[in-house]
């Protein structure tokens, strides 16, 4: 914000992209107004069945574009569930499978131009985050009671050591909701304000003659950050799936 | 007044200072990935069951960044 | 406008993110948005796209293991061949071995006939060959005889018919 009368006429906004707007008309956001977020949200859910429902409709032995898209998808996931968590945790696939097709298809409609990202919102991801650590940790009690905590104490450790080991594996026990949450969170909102800052660059051959040199630059950039961006939307979805993949698996095998 | 200016320029200076946090990260991330990228040429059938656990190593280097990033982004903005 | 832009701007100065006032419109929407991919996911697309998975890695295990019976038989199959062929080429051989014997048998009795039959005609002609020379030779001792006479004869002596005979065949002896 200090930089906008340093540079009159270029227009730095890098943050105004995740404001949260009502759909119809003005006033308040109460809990239930259609909001931009919403819009997103279904349009993630309307593409979500695209690919998943109607892609895999006509259930051919030789798969089409859409119906190998959902099954590629489909192989991965369980795969990394069944990798990752053993036997036992393929009974949560379909909820680490909306995970995470719904983190990724937020993401790669958040890079469209003049789109709105629901996952670079704190709200949604410490509401994804919180919401795994939550249901990891009851099913671990529900499953194991007490001997849940055994994840915190080391038995191979040496026996003066496992005290501190144990408050450490308590502290970053309790850090990884907001770590899950604002990793995400913050790997969507930089990149998107990344390319803003650059975007609010390109017009500068409009005012100034530097922006014969400047304006091509940061075309470049944004392209550059964009391509790198698509990869993030990936990895990040990635990342939060396989995150919780391993503390699922915690909670199903505590002894490690 | 002057105090208000002194907090104004501090908390940008402060912001400057949190985003070297994304620097260090960035050596973080490069290290794990260039230390399975040495794994891997080492023993090149092992290396792709270990992607998995590449990513989340990435994963938490970079997270720490973003926590940095995020400090400067709250310092600028919500100060 | 530009009046509601800017004081959009003074209400909302820091980060969106940090907006808590729209939080709790975030929140519903997005649970609503998770109830409605997982309900979508688990009841219809899971399933399904698993029950074609499984139907397809059924069915090429099935086509493999079929392709593996066909190769088997297929090898059986040339496995007979080449038995047939064996004994086909053993078959052929003895009877070639015994067209040939047979041939030989054959042959052999020709040569023997031929032979004897060259061996008759062989003697005759030296019998032959005998009387024409015995008879030539009486032939040269007459001849032999008249030309010494004439000889002697010519020579004004008189013939001693006996002496002549004896100097011939003395000679033609010598």
């Amino acid at each position: 914000m200090a930089g906008t009368e340093h540079s009159e006429g270029l227009a730095f906004h890098p943050l105004e992209q995740f404001e949260i707007t009502r759909l119809f008309g003005h006033g308040p956001i109460h809990w239930y107004t259609p909001t931009n977020a919403t819009l997103w949200m279904a349009l993630a859910t309307l593409a979500i069945i695209v690919v998943f429902v109607l892609g895999s409709a006509r259930r051919s032995m030789i798969p089409g574009r859409l119906q190998s898209l959902g099954e590629m998808a489909y192989d991965f996931i369980y795969k990394m569930v069944e990798d990752v968590t053993g036997h036992d945790g393929v009974k949560y696939f379909p909820m680490i499978m909306t995970l995470f097709v719904f983190i990724l298809f937020t993401n790669l409609l958040g890079l469209l131009p003049a789109s709105f990202t629901p996952t670079s919102h704190i709200a949604v991801t410490a509401i994804l985050g919180f919401g795994v650590f939550l249901f990891v940790t009851l099913l671990g009690l529900a499953k194991h009671g007490v001997g849940f905590l055994g994840l915190f104490w080391m038995s191979d450790a040496p026996l003066i050591l496992r005290p501190i080991i144990a408050v450490i594996e308590v502290i970053s026990y309790f850090v990884r909701p907001v770590s899950h949450s604002i990793r995400l969170a913050g790997n969507i909102m930089a990149g998107h304000a990344v390319i803003k800052v650059f975007a609010a660059f390109a017009p500068l051959i409009l005012i100034s003659g530097i922006g014969v040199l400047v304006t091509p630059i940061s075309i470049l950039a944004i392209v550059a950050i964009y391509a790198l961006e698509v990869l993030v939307a990936f990895i990040q979805a990635y990342v939060f799936t396989i995150l919780t993949c391993v503390y699922l698996k915690d909670a199903l095998h505590p002894g490690h | 007044m002057e105090l208000e200016a002194a907090a104004a320029i501090g908390k940008f200076i402060g912001a400057g200072l949190a985003a070297i946090g994304s620097g260090a990260a960035a050596i973080g991330v490069g290290h794990v990935a260039g230390n399975f990228l040495a794994g891997a040429l080492r023993n090149p059938s092992a290396a792709a069951s270990q992607t998995a656990t590449l990513f989340i190593g990435l994963a938490f280097a970079e997270a720490l960044g973003i926590f940095s990033f995020l400090v400067a982004l709250l310092l600028m903005f919500a100060v | 406008m530009a009046t509601t832009e800017t004081a959009h701007e003074a209400a909302k100065a820091g980060m969106p993110q940090l907006d808590f006032s729209t939080f709790p419109n975030q929140i519903f929407w997005l649970l609503v948005t998770l109830a409605v991919i997982f309900f979508v996911l688990r009841t219809v697309a899971l399933p399904r796209i698993g029950g074609i998975l499984t139907t397809r890695r059924g069915q090429i295990s099935g086509d493999l293991a079929a392709a593996e019976e066909l190769k088997h038989k297929a090898l059986e199959a040339e496995k007979a061949y080449n038995a047939a062929l064996v004994s086909a080429r053993a078959e052929a051989g003895k009877i070639v071995a015994a067209a040939k014997a047979e041939i030989q048998a054959d042959l052999n009795a020709a040569i023997a006939k031929a032979d004897a039959e060259i061996a008759a005609k062989t003697a005759e002609s030296a019998s032959r060959i005998d009387e024409i020379r015995a008879a030539a030779s009486d032939v040269v001792a007459s001849v032999a005889k008249d030309t010494a006479a004439e000889l002697v004869v010519a020579m004004g002596g008189a013939v001693d018919a006996r002496a002549i005979e004896a100097a011939v065949t003395a000679r033609l002896k010598g």
